[in-house]
């Protein structure tokens, strides 16, 4: 075998290649041609859809994909408007987003940090997404979130209820709209006081991941303040489907209240398992047991059936409200799809409306200027009354809705009543609350 | 070349070639036309193909050569990542510690896990590698929140310390980069409609695979490498022949879990954040299938099946119903929507039901993987060339 012919081959070949090396960078042009990264050059901007499409959350994922491309049909004019109507701010016209037409991608989320930000960035590589909006988690949210501060686009959140996302984790480019759990916790803590009483027992079991140790603190800090006394706290894995095990210590403590901190189908077989072990219908301490869930949702109560009946809990939206905005976008959210829209799609539209017109105010898709025209910014007509954005940690503030599993109800999207609207002023803290502490914001990026 | 022998050179040589050209093989369509859908040219899938390549690299030295199924090999590449993204917030953000940390954490993690699931073979081996797996899961999802931020995954923030580095730069996190080159860096070379990327992270991954590669080749062509093989095909005649093959399995298995860690600590380098889902049995399924629907126990295969996985991942999930309405936009409108209806679960996020398909499609028709197809087809093309020109011509072919 002659290996002298073939090492000569090799080093010619290596040759070519540390050649064509050394000839790169007097060739290429870098992507310095911009001021931001993916600034949209042509008749169209695109916008980045990341919801769960597969795994535990791929229910809201669906809704919320429905919500955004609702939202794109009006920004572009299509349909009847939806909430561009009732909207206080008028700059969007349906005339797309600064006169450009709005496209958009999808990608799923999985509901893993990782999956999601793979999905972000060829998003924002291969697509060149200028904004990325959406997600059913609060890890993956926080994930994104920190991806899109890294590469200078904006982010919207979807839904995500854990503190960290405007607390600990917060960050520039990213902004939320929908509650927290410190919000929860304020809102639900004076209901349950005039409910039930302020000598309570609480018993909490919390799903063992970020948002659950947030919700149980708020909700601990809550109802601790007005009088409540906290037996115990367990946490239980994501996982886990039956939580039979969980709930007979329940039946052996003192405690006469079950917290459950519990989402989705966490929530669903939790609340079903303590139905069946008769919590309902015992009486502890001369009162009655009562069980709370601090974050509902339509498609919880859905699945949980009879069993939500007279539960207290908290959410974002529902779309029984009756202002115009509300009214609005029930209507032309029903017409197109046939059924009305739950709270994370709410959310969702309302991002994508909040996103583009704050580039139409600020009248560049530049992201600072996005952060800019966002920070601070007061509007009304989206179906929480008036809001605030605040510009010291990008949480939106508004009215927060306590609800209760209705008794009867006439249809299986009716699920839910709203037992009272606690005003903005109640769910309000100070941006550097003790559940919040430890982040900062830093300075926006606009990626180049 | 390298004290390889002539195919293995070839081999090589071919393999650098596609990863130093992997810009252009993977942008073959043009910006804008209706099939740039389908272009992968872009830094974070590039950057996944070499890094999940060497992933899948590591796992074969162990299951192609000594045959053990490791179904927790996810965890390793987990471990590494929470150590590579620790070092970038304790110590510097260069990319250098980062992952060389990653593969000695990942490795004295390979010792202790090999150590005791090597006492069993089979599937009980199999079992207990998964076993620990979920277990470092589990423990990273909740128990050790304050090591690796749980859920949320462990990031960088603004308040690390990064003794040896800054923790912020004018009110952002200072980019990954190797000497003060960044990760995130691209040049882009526009030739007509076409756009290229070369990105800095890209062809950092890519050399440390070809290092990767290098190795591998060594380590099988070696008298260890036929040990190991020896072990895959009759561990028990090796024991009655008086050899301990404890070291020599336990050696593969740390050197894959080492692979592991470096692929972890890559994947950290590239994008600094480190979730517990990486260490997820599915995580550690999808190695296994990489592995075999590329070829087990050969040179390239694990490379192609984890390309291949990461292409539909990544590509196929992403086409949505209102891209399926375009391109059957030309047809009638009742037969379009009877197509979109028929095609829809099988893209988007019916992904994985097409992998599926394609995963049984290749066990029962080319046990041997991809690479199989290959060698059938160069097969088939050979013999029709060789029947095309007269008989004896094949006979010049030098004697080895």
């Amino acid at each position: 075998m002659s290996k002298t012919d073939l090492t000569r081959r090799g080093v010619m070949k290596t040759g070519a290649v540390a050649g064509a090396g050394l000839a790169v960078p007097t060739i290429f042009t870098a992507r310095s041609a911009s001021a931001f990264v993916n600034e949209p050059t042509g008749g169209s901007v695109t916008l980045g859809f990341n919801v769960p499409q597969t795994g535990p959350y791929a229910d809201e994922g669906a809704d919320e994909l429905r919500a955004y491309e609702l939202a794109v049909e009006h920004l572009n004019g299509g349909g009847d408007g939806g909430m561009l109507s009732t909207f206080s701010s008028k700059t969007l016209d349906g005339t797309g987003i600064l006169g450009k037409k709005v496209e958009y991608v999808t990608g799923d989320t999985q509901t893993k940090s990782d999956a999601a930000r793979a999905s972000a960035k060829s998003m924002i590589e291969k697509d060149g997404a200028i904004m990325i909006t959406g997600g059913s988690s609060s890890g993956v949210a926080v994930a994104v979130q920190a991806l899109c501060q890294e590469a200078g686009i904006i982010f919207m959140a979807g839904l995500t209820h854990s503190n960290d996302t405007t607390g600990k984790d917060r960050k520039a480019n990213g902004f939320r709209h929908f509650f927290n759990s410190y919000m929860s916790g304020a809102a639900l803590a004076p209901v349950l006081a005039n409910a039930y009483g302020t000598d309570r027992k609480a018993y909490h079991l919390t799903a063992d991941y970020n948002w659950g140790y947030t919700t149980e603190e708020a909700i601990t800090s809550a109802t601790e303040a007005m009088g409540w006394e906290t037996v115990e706290t367990v946490k239980t894995p994501l996982a886990a489907t039956d939580f039979s095990a969980y709930i007979t210590p329940v039946l052996q403590s003192d405690a006469d209240v079950l917290v459950l901190n519990h989402y989705g189908g966490n929530m669903v077989n939790s609340l079903t398992n303590a139905v069946q072990f008769g919590l309902r219908d015992r009486i502890v301490n001369g009162k009655q047991f009562e069980i709370v869930v601090p974050l509902y949702s339509r498609l919880m109560a859905r699945g949980a059936g009879e069993n939500v009946k007279g539960i207290f809990g908290s959410t974002n939206w529902h779309w029984s409200l009756q202002d115009e905005g509300s009214k609005a976008f029930t209507r032309s959210f029903g017409t197109k799809y046939g059924f009305p829209p739950s709270q994370a799609a709410h959310t969702c539209y309302v991002q994508t409306l909040l996103y583009a017109d704050a580039v139409q105010r600020a009248g560049s898709f530049n992201p600072c200027a996005v952060v800019e025209a966002l920070e601070g910014f007061e509007f009304d007509g989206l179906g929480n009354g008036p809001t605030l954005y605040r510009a010291e940690d990008h949480q939106c503030f508004k009215d927060v809705l306590v609800v209760r599993g209705k008794e009867n109800p006439t249809s299986e999207f009716d699920l839910l009543e709203i037992v009272e609207i606690t005003p903005v002023a109640q769910v309000t803290y100070p941006h550097d609350h003790p559940q919040f502490a430890g982040g900062a914001l830093g300075s926006c990026n606009p990626g180049v | 070349m390298l004290g390889l022998n002539r195919k293995d050179s070839l081999l090589f040589v071919v393999v650098i070639c596609l990863t130093m050209f992997a810009p252009f093989l993977l942008n073959p369509f043009p910006e804008g036309s209706e099939l740039a859908q389908f272009n992968a040219g872009y830094p974070d899938l590039m950057q996944r193909f070499v890094i999940f390549g060497i992933f899948a690299i590591g796992f074969n030295i162990l299951f192609g050569l000594t045959g053990y199924l490791s179904f927790g090999h996810a965890a390793f590449l987990g471990v590494g990542s929470y150590a590579g993204v620790w070092m970038m917030k304790l110590l510097t953000m260069n990319v250098i510690p980062a992952i060389l940390i990653s593969v000695v954490v990942a490795g004295l993690f390979s010792v202790l896990v090999g150590y005791i699931s090597l006492r069993r073979s089979g599937i009980y081996f199999s079992i207990l590698t998964l076993a620990f797996a979920q277990m470092s899961f589990s423990l990273a999802y909740s128990v050790l929140t304050p090591i690796t931020n749980g859920e949320t995954g462990l990031q960088l923030s603004l308040n690390d310390p990064r003794i040896l580095g800054v923790s912020e730069v004018d009110g952002s996190i200072p980019p990954a980069n190797l000497f003060g080159l960044s990760m995130r860096d691209s040049t882009e070379l526009a030739m007509g409609n076409w756009l290229f990327t070369f990105n800095v992270g890209y062809y950092l991954s890519a050399v440390v695979m070809l290092i990767a590669f290098y190795v591998a080749i060594r380590i099988f062509r070696s008298p260890f490498g036929m040990m190991l093989r020896a072990v895959k095909s009759n561990q028990q005649r090796l024991n009655y022949t008086g050899l301990n093959t404890k070291p020599y399995t336990l050696a593969a298995f740390v050197i894959s879990g080492m692979y592991a860690g470096l692929a972890g600590g890559l994947m950290v380098a590239m994008d600094p954040l480190a979730g517990a889902e990486r260490m997820q049995w599915t995580a550690s399924g999808e190695v296994v299938l990489m592995t075999i629907l590329g070829g087990a126990g050969t040179l390239i295969g694990p490379i192609l099946g984890a390309g291949f996985i990461k292409y539909f991942e990544n590509i196929f999930s992403k086409i949505n119903e209102s891209i399926l309405h375009q391109w059957f936009a030309f047809l009638p409108d009742g037969l379009e929507d009877a197509l979109v209806f028929m095609v829809y679960p099988f893209i988007g996020k019916g992904w994985h039901l097409t992998l599926g398909i394609m995963f049984m499609l290749v066990v029962i028709f080319l046990p041997g993987g991809l690479v199989e197809g290959g060698q059938r087809l160069g097969r088939l093309f050979r013999r029709r060339r060789k029947t095309d020109t007269k008989p004896g011509a094949g006979a010049t072919e030098p004697a080895e």
